[in-house]
């Protein structure tokens, strides 16, 4: 009798301890597939930036490997970079890109470090400063959660060639000086947008808050680089050093830009690295 | 007695345990994983999949179109001879994976053909083809540069990466001097590693 008891006791004591091993499995899966939840679609916001027509054109890239010129179609790009302001909503309505879910396939570490929360901006930063630590995958969601896209290398540099008054400065030594100047401007980025002039265009703040991600700024390949692995597949057994492919020496700003471009990766999120929009003129019927 | 009174209670728990056990295996993949990437692809076979679907294999992976005549040919060889030097017991836990980055011309059948003109025909040969959005954000996640430079040619860098079968970034091989060696080493590492 005292045996059966006793059996019986350990019985229950197993029970509850196997029963408890299982609901504590059971949280760790709820909050797993809570996790899991964390949709990956992304919710449209609105954001009223004023966009701008740019006309297409030709063009010649600073960095090309040949003499091509390059032809842009017309777009419209937004006047000024995207800000904290807009880029709360945008994880406010998706929460998978809060800095707490971020994927690190998508981020780095310091994915909006400076935040104070997920929902809350910089201590002390300004609504309307340009967003900055975003990686280019953050960036690209948000073009397309606005129903955007990101401007292509070839359509920033083309908006970039204005100055107040002409399309196209490139000539003027006192453009490129000016950028330069602009670009050693410490702490530069905390600044309002739109508190400068704009160009010609009427395209505002292009060098003297922040650095832009374009779509494609992992475009550029410097041809003929065999230490860094890289080969222009038309010309690869001809040695064209990159730096003898610049198609305009003077414009030492340009290449401050390609040379940033150049050495990031989409998953960096830079202290003074932004972006802003843009979007095709033309509809093309599906 | 007392053992027969047991066992039904065990058994009972353990199968409830082990249940949940594999649903909770099934949501365990990191943050990092490319398998995380959520973009439809089509092989070889017009089959569409997802990346996640190459989940459990070790992966070699390199981006290529298939019309290119300099340095993609020379990948792809590169591709044939670390696929030939993965030992036999192992190679049924790898995929060869090769990526275009021209996914217009690089239709499944196209890709089909491909792997045939190269002797690319076995279970390990996975050939990859999306949209041009899909394609941009796989290159960047291998930090791969392209760019097209002419309606049929590519400027590119030449990446060859190993990743876990979980999809986590094991190693990277750049530039067209691959060390065929080494990468065979890597993978060998990777799938003889404890789990």
């Amino acid at each position: 009798m005292l045996v059966m008891k006793k059996s019986f006791v350990s019985t229950i004591v197993l029970t509850t301890v196997l029963l408890f091993a299982c609901k504590r499995q059971a949280e760790q899966i709820v909050s797993d597939v809570k996790q899991n939840l964390v949709s990956n679609e992304l919710h449209p916001i609105e954001v009223n930036t004023k966009m701008v027509y740019i006309p297409g054109g030709e063009y010649k890239p600073f960095y090309s490997s040949d003499s091509d010129r390059v032809f842009v179609q017309s777009f419209l790009i937004d006047e000024r970079p995207v800000t904290n302001q807009e880029f709360l909503k945008f994880v406010e309505a998706n929460p998978q890109w809060r800095r707490s879910n971020m994927k690190r396939i998508y981020s780095d570490s310091v994915y909006l470090r400076d935040w104070v929360g997920d929902l809350e901006i910089p201590k002390g930063a300004l609504l309307d400063a340009p967003v900055t630590f975003v990686s280019w995958f953050a960036a690209k969601a948000f073009a397309q959660s606005v129903g955007k896209r990101m401007p292509t290398l070839d359509e920033w540099e083309f908006v970039a060639m204005a100055d107040a008054e002409v399309p196209n400065a490139r000539e003027k030594k006192k453009y490129s000086d000016d950028i330069i100047d602009l670009y050693m401007q410490k702490d530069r980025q905390y600044k309002s947008v739109k508190l400068s002039p704009p160009n010609y265009w009427g395209v505002y703040n292009m060098f003297d808050l922040i650095w832009e991600w374009t779509d494609d700024f992992n475009s550029i390949l410097t041809t003929g680089d065999s230490r860094a692995g890289e080969y222009d597949d038309k010309n690869m057994f001809c040695a064209a050093g990159g730096a003898t492919s610049a198609t305009d020496i003077l414009n030492y700003a340009a290449f401050m830009r390609f040379a940033l471009r150049a050495s990031i990766k989409a998953n960096y999120n830079i202290a003074n690295l932004g972006f802003r929009c843009a979007k095709d003129t033309i509809v093309v019927s599906p | 007695m007392r053992i027969v009174n047991y066992f039904p209670l065990f058994i009972l728990f353990l199968f409830s345990c082990q249940n949940n056990k594999s649903n909770e295996t099934s949501n365990e993949l990191p943050s990092n994983s490319i398998f995380q990437l959520t973009s439809e692809w089509q092989n070889q076979n017009g089959d569409t999949l997802h990346l996640k679907d190459l989940q459990g294999k070790t992966l070699v992976v390199v981006m290529i179109y298939t019309t290119c005549k300099s340095a993609c040919p020379i990948l792809v060889s590169k591709m044939k001879l670390i696929e030939s030097q993965i030992s036999r017991k192992d190679i049924d836990k790898v995929s060869l994976v090769l990526v275009s980055i021209d996914p217009e011309t690089d239709t499944p059948e196209f890709l089909k053909k491909f792997a045939k003109k190269n002797g690319m025909e076995g279970n390990q040969w996975v050939f990859l083809r999306s949209n041009e959005m899909a394609t941009q954000e796989f290159a960047n996640v291998l930090s791969m540069k392209y760019k097209r430079i002419s309606p049929i040619d590519f400027s590119h860098s030449n990446i060859i990466s190993i990743f876990s079968p979980n999809g986590q970034l094991v190693e990277q091989e750049e530039g067209l001097e691959i060390n065929v060696e080494n990468v065979v080493k890597k993978v060998s590492k990777v799938v003889n590693s404890p789990k």
